[in-house]
């Protein structure tokens, strides 16, 4: 009983040394999961800053910003959600910055006895391709986009029964790698990402839907609003935009060197 | 607010607490009354989906109902589609996040019937069935109120598992609480607050009612035995 307290004790005290550490804390679309963690490390190794990074749907984080979630930076898969908390006030005026702008693909796993290089849009016609993964599109960016695409593409109305619904692109991706779908339309940045760059991938044609405009922002709440300003600093670096341009992300155009403090 | 969603929930839930209460019924017996000494070991397996958070069950869930899965596998061979995805997939894991809040009420109301009458039962000739179902199935009525309603209630209540394995289809998978969270998403407050509002009050009623029930039927059903 008395070791069993102790124990208690010293896990209490363990918990204790990771609070109150210096970190920028960053909210971020599910999108970025294996690019902003690769970015995130270069950034702490060059700033010596800590990041803590959460990713979630950028719904999600809207609302909880709104109520006084305590992030310093949100990146968001759809640039609406900066520019709302900017127009209530409550980003940081003149730090808002499209950082990337999203691709989407169809993917399948890499047994799929579909060609799908070959098919393109038809393979998700094929009798083999019983559910397709995407994400929400009454409130995710990705969901959206695939949806617009589906419908450019003229086969929206032919598929539309085989679709199930991620709560955000993170999720349309699990559902397919776990197989309970055959196919999904994903973010291109986790396409490429080490869990499914084996997979068969097919990049639809970007004129297909809107832009998926990403945007980030600095918040008014921010605690450390100087690490996060060099945290958006190193994302519109060349370094930064490197990792984001080898995850698959289209990069808005360069901004001129002089604009990049802005 | 989303009629539909709320019906589905209804319905999803219905059928789990009626299989929870066919498979609770005899696992709960089992539990009570069984002699074998490792009896703790289903017990506390019974309890795990008490402490586990939702995410564990869904995932594991979710590989389990795929191609690969077990159940999948199976699933697929027998009708020649996949669990997830599908109400019957909910339906199981649901049972299976409802679990111990059927089969704890039952054991807990089998335990407490008085041994003496179980033994004055058998001296009387009545087999096991007969002795469950004219002595321990009455005395035991507000606990099986007690698990068809706390199943139902906490079906009724379920997000996670059915976030991990639905995939959000209207009508199909389209729960409730996932109509509610979709709400949020959106910045729909209003419609999320009409919806969950109506969730709340419909669960403050159900819990309400069985309580009061409870309280009567203990009265009832108790009374003729203690006082002579």
């Amino acid at each position: 009983m008395k070791l069993a307290l102790r124990c208690l004790l010293l896990l209490w005290a363990l918990s204790l040394r990771t609070a109150g550490a210096q970190e920028i804390r960053v909210a971020a679309a599910a999108d970025l999961q294996f690019a902003l963690d690769e970015l995130a490390a270069q950034c702490q190794k060059q700033t010596g800053r800590k990041i803590d990074v959460s990713y979630g749907s950028s719904g999600n984080f809207f609302a909880q910003i709104q109520n006084g979630a305590p992030f310093d930076v949100l990146l968001s898969a759809d640039i609406e959600y900066p520019r709302k908390l900017e127009a209530a006030g409550l980003a940081e005026p003149g730090t808002l910055y499209e950082y990337a702008i999203g691709r989407i693909v169809i993917w399948m796993p890499a047994d799929a006895r579909v060609d799908l290089a070959k098919l393109g849009w038809q393979a998700l016609l094929e009798a083999g391709v019983g559910k397709i993964a995407i994400a929400n599109p009454e409130h995710a960016p990705y969901g959206r986009a695939a949806v617009a695409a589906l419908r450019s593409a003229g086969i929206y109305e032919q598929v539309r029964p085989k679709l199930v619904y991620g709560e955000n692109i993170a999720q349309a991706a699990q559902f397919v790698s776990s197989r309970n779908a055959q196919a999904g339309i994903l973010a291109l940045s986790l396409a490429i990402s080490p869990p499914m760059r084996d997979g068969k991938r097919w990049e639809i044609p970007v004129n297909l839907h809107a832009p998926i405009e990403q945007g980030a922002v600095i918040l008014k709440s921010a605690k450390d609003k100087e690490g996060a300003r060099d945290f958006l600093t190193f994302l519109k670096s060349s370094a930064g935009r490197k990792i984001l341009d080898s995850y698959g992300f289209t990069l808005p155009a360069p901004a001129p060197a002089s604009a990049v403090n802005q | 607010m989303n009629i539909e969603a709320l019906l589905l929930s209804f319905r999803l839930a219905s059928c789990v607490s009626a299989i929870l209460f066919v498979v609770g019924v005899p696992l709960a017996y089992w539990l009570a009354f069984s002699p074998w000494r490792w009896k703790f070991l289903p017990e506390a397996v019974v309890a795990l989906p008490l402490v586990l958070p939702p995410t564990v069950l869904g995932f594991y869930m979710l590989l389990a109902m795929g191609p690969r899965g077990p159940l999948g596998k199976f699933w697929q061979a027998a009708f020649g589609h996949g669990l997830a995805f599908t109400f019957t997939g909910l339906v199981i894991a649901s049972v299976l996040y409802s679990l111990p809040f059927a089969v704890q009420p039952l054991v807990a109301s089998f335990e407490a019937v008085d041994r003496k009458l179980l033994d004055a039962s058998a001296v009387l000739g009545a087999g096991r069935v007969r002795t469950f179902a004219h002595v321990i199935l009455p005395l035991s009525i507000p606990g099986i109120v007690t698990a068809l309603v706390l199943s139902f209630a906490h079906t009724l209540g379920e997000f996670g598992v059915v976030l991990m394995v639905g995939g959000n289809l209207e009508g199909v998978t389209r729960t409730v609480s996932i109509d509610i969270y979709d709400r949020v998403q959106s910045l729909d407050y209003a419609s999320a607050n009409s919806t969950a509002l109506l969730l709340l009050v419909i669960s403050f009623v159900v819990l309400a009612a069985v309580y009061g029930i409870n309280r009567r039927a203990r009265r009832r059903v108790w009374l003729p035995w203690t006082s002579k």
